[in-house]
Parts: structure tokens; C-alpha cells; sequence
């Protein structure tokens, strides 16, 4: 499956903008619910932190300390991941699964197309932009916390702000992002490969929708902790 | 020409086609009618390449199958039209879309170039005012003529259609069959049509193969089809009272 997806596609202008056609559904379509989620996220865990250190020793910049490593470290890429895993992977293997049960997938092979690469290879690429989307998670995420500590009075914005910016390490950046491309990848083949190889009709392309969201949900947290206890262990 | 040599294919314990042979020539519409599960399918999908055979070979033209590289098989299927039972349409595309789809990906024609094809395809096959529609907005039989419509815009050798006239009226049956059979004598090319509908079987069948639990069970005309004691032929073809009386009155005329 791997060696066809990454051969030379029939036509590049083609190819081109069916890239930029996925780019569209599958990373600007997702933005929305990625900023609604990364900010609310956001503020959950600023409250919990803040609901949590009790001591009057400790200081309140920790609010933001903790918030920022927990979006950064985590809530970003791995809880975004496993809801694009939700929305983009069931969409995947749905689209392609549907293409496959009423035989457009063999009208492409019989073209000489070849529908691995036409299909597979363009949403790879398009979630190349994904570590975009989890950027603005980021900062969305920080924003959320700075908003519930500020508004909800569990902070003061400068204490917060100081938190954010205490004992920054770049390099937890830099193992976000390595997570976020290899989390791409996972959710670009899983669903694919689920709805390119189903078989039977429509109950069957939902089913293999569930399938592939569980399987896609199971190698991304799996990744998760072999990527961190390798980058960070 | 399409040459087909004892093919067999199984899936798993189930051997579906148990050494087929056949031939197709050019110009002919050639029909492979038989019960559900009789194989037809499977021999469809093998003579387009996308079952391969355990054994036996299929020749196109001189060149056999089997002995083709990936890029070869796919070169030759730009030479093959296909029409789907559920005609496979994209659904992500509109009318006109479906049909450039074979144009721009493996011509180099210019965008008015491909328009001009589109546009002489499409009224080649009676669809004038449905460009910019979906598939999803018109009829089943406008769906078989823009499926017929995209496999003839390459201009292919070799045309396949699996039941092209299942659920459709007889009206709109007996246009999508008259269509296939103009098409098939207009460019030269070997038509090959899965069908359960005895009115294709009468009407275009120039050649007729008949399955029967993955045998070539018979192999004749629409002419000899109505002289055949072959029982598996008869009991399949003459089912209904109708087509008995047709026969009969056939064989009648005949003496």
C-alpha cells in the first residue's frame, strides 16, 4: 500500500489541487472546532490548578507555569489528535469507504488511475499542515487559561503571564511538533487504509468509520508514550 | 480482440469461474448472461484486470495479462471503458466533471479541447442539458448514459458494461441497449455486457455466453439462442411465459 501511495502521481496540476481541496477540508474545515476546544480546555485546566494549590506558599505564577507545560506538552497535540482522529479520520474513511462501496474506486482503477495514490496521497500531504492547527491550539489554549485565570480570579494577569514564561524550555516545543507531524501521519493512513480496504455496503462503511476512529485513537496514545519516554524519558 | 484461456478464480474454498474460454472479436457486442452467482461478475472484473486469474490467461490484442508490468496494465486500461452497474459516478463532481475526469488526467489537451469532447460525448449520447448537474440530481438512466458518456470519451478499445440497464424502465432499457450497440459498431469496439434483461439477449446479443456455476455452460447468437436444447439455457432464458410464447412463435415462423 505504502510504495503505491507514494508514487509519481499521473498528472501534478492534478494532484496539486486536490491537495490544496484537502488542505481545505481537512485543516482549515477542523479550525474551528480546534480553537473551541483548545480554548475551553484551556481555562479547565488553568481552574483545576488553580483549584488545586491550595498552600498560600506557593506562588500563583504557577498557575500559568502549569497550564502552559499541560497545553504545550499535551492538551495540544494529543487531545486535538484524537479529536481530529474523530472528525477528520471518520471523514476520511467515510469519503473513501462510501467511494469504495459504490465502485468508484475500481472506475479510477480501471481509468489506469492509480486510486491509491489519487486518494491516499493528497490528504498525507495535506496534513503536513496540521502542526499549523496545533499551533494556534497553543496559543488558543494559553489564552483560555489566561482568560479563566484573570476573569475568574484565581490569578492576577501578570503573576499568570510570569508562570508562562518561567523555566521555558524550547525543546518541549520542538517534541510537540515532532508529535503532531507523526500524529498526522496516523491520522491520515489509519482512516484511509480502514475505508480503502472495507468491504460490504453503506451499514458496513459506518462501521469501519468506528473502527478506524478506535484504531487511529489507540496508535496515537500508543505513540504518545514511546515518543515521550524516547524524547523526554 | 479479447482472447480469454481457461481461467479459473477462487476466493478462499469458493472456485467461482472453472476454466473459461472464449474470444471476443471487435465490432461485436457480446453479452455473458447466467444466474446470480453464476460468475459473471468475477469474469467481468477479471477480463478487466481488476481480479487476476490463479490460472489460464487473457489476451488483448496480443498482449497477455498476465505478462504486463504495473504501468503496462495501466496504460492498457486507458484503453478500456467501463460502464458499473451503479454507473460510479463521482459524486464530487458535476456531470461535465465525470466526463473530463480520463481527459485531464492522462491527455494533454487544453481546457477548450477537452470542452469540445465533453460536449460531442455527452450529445452523442442524447444529454445536452445536464453539464453542470450532479449525479445525485439526475435520473438512473441519465446516470448510465453519463457513465456510458465517460467510458467512450477515450475513445477505448474495449468496452465493458456490468448490467448497464438494471433498474431502469423498458423504455429508457431498450435507448441505454441501442445506444451501447451504435457505440460498439460506430468506433470498432469489442463490447462486453454483463445482463440478467432477455430483452438485451434478444435484441443485441451478437454473441452470447451463458455461465452456468462458473462453466461456460453455451456460447452461441441471438439467433441460435432461440434453437438451443441446451435445458440450463432454456430454463434460464425462456423462464417466463412471455419469452416461452416468443420462442415458440419463433420456432413456428421458422418451419
Amino acid at each position: 500500500m505504502v510504495w503505491e501511495v507514494f508514487k509519481k502521481p499521473t498528472k501534478w496540476p492534478i494532484m496539486r489541487s486536490l491537495i490544496l481541496k484537502e488542505i481545505d477540508e481537512l485543516i482549515f474545515g477542523s479550525l474551528g472546532i480546534i480553537i473551541f476546544i483548545a480554548f475551553f480546555i484551556g481555562g479547565v485546566v488553568t481552574i483545576q490548578t488553580a483549584l488545586n494549590l491550595t498552600s498560600p506558599f506557593l506562588p500563583k505564577s504557577l498557575i500559568g507555569f502549569a497550564a502552559r507545560q499541560s497545553v504545550i506538552l499535551e492538551f495540544a497535540p494529543t487531545f486535538t489528535s484524537i479529536i481530529m482522529a474523530g472528525k477528520v479520520g471518520s471523514y476520511i474513511t467515510s469519503s473513501i469507504g462510501t467511494m469504495r462501496v459504490t465502485e468508484q474506486i475500481d472506475a479510477l482503477e480501471v481509468m489506469g488511475v492509480n486510486s491509491l495514490n489519487y486518494l491516499v496521497f493528497p490528504k498525507i500531504i495535506a496534513m503536513l499542515m496540521y502542526p499549523f492547527a496545533v499551533a494556534i491550539a497553543m496559543y488558543v489554549g494559553i489564552l483560555g487559561g489566561w482568560i479563566a485565570a484573570v476573569f475568574g480570579d484565581y490569578a492576577p494577569s501578570g503573576e499568570f503571564i510570569k508562570g508562562l514564561q518561567m523555566d521555558f524550555e524550547p525543546f518541549h516545543v520542538t517534541y510537540a511538533f515532532i508529535k503532531t507531524l507523526i500524529f498526522a501521519f496516523v491520522i491520515a493512513t489509519v482512516p484511509s487504509y480502514h475505508g480503502f480496504f472495507m468491504k460490504g455496503g453503506a451499514l458496513e462503511v459506518g462501521k469501519a468509520s468506528t473502527t478506524s476512529f478506535v484504531w487511529t485513537s489507540v496508535v496515537i496514545i500508543i505513540l504518545n508514550y514511546i515518543l515521550t519516554q524516547l524524547m523526554l524519558g | 480482440m479479447i482472447e480469454v484461456d481457461n481461467i479459473h478464480k477462487s476466493f478462499g474454498d469458493a472456485h467461482i469461474l472453472k476454466g473459461v474460454s472464449t474470444i471476443f472479436e471487435d465490432g461485436k457486442t457480446n453479452l455473458i448472461i447466467g444466474q446470480s452467482g453464476s460468475g459473471k461478475t468475477v469474469f467481468l472484473k477479471c477480463l478487466l484486470g481488476l481480479f487476476e486469474p490463479e490460472e489460464g490467461q487473457i489476451c488483448y490484442n496480443g498482449q497477455f495479462y498476465s505478462e504486463l508490468s504495473t504501468s503496462e496494465r495501466r496504460d492498457l486500461r486507458q484503453e478500456m471503458g467501463m460502464v458499473f452497474q451503479g454507473s460510479a459516478l463521482f459524486d464530487s463532481m458535476s456531470v461535465e466533471g465525470n466526463v473530463m475526469f480520463p481527459l485531464g488526467m492522462f491527455t494533454n489537451q487544453s481546457k477548450a479541447e477537452m470542452q469540445d469532447r465533453v460536449d460531442f460525448v455527452l450529445e452523442r449520447v442524447n444529454l445536452i442539458d445536464a453539464h453542470k448537474k450532479f449525479p445525485s440530481e439526475i435520473s438512473g438512466g441519465m446516470q448510465k448514459r453519463v457513465a456510458i458518456a465517460r467510458a467512450i470519451v477515450m475513445n477505448p478499445k474495449y468496452l465493458f458494461c456490468d448490467e448497464p440497464n438494471s433498474g431502469l424502465d423498458p423504455k429508457t432499457a431498450i435507448l441505454i441497449d441501442n445506444l451501447i450497440q451504435e457505440i460498439t459498431k460506430e468506433y470498432n469496439i469489442t463490447t462486453i455486457i454483463n445482463t440478467h434483461d432477455m430483452n438485451s439477449v434478444m435484441e443485441i446479443g451478437e454473441k452470447i455466453i451463458f455461465l452456468k456455476n462458473g462453466h461456460k455452460e453455451w456460447e452461441g447468437t441471438n439467433k441460435e439462442i432461440f434453437k438451443t436444447d441446451n435445458k440450463a439455457v432454456t430454463d434460464f432464458v425462456y423462464s417466463s411465459e412471455l419469452f416461452k410464447k416468443v420462442r415458440q412463435m419463433y420456432i413456428e415462423e421458422r418451419n
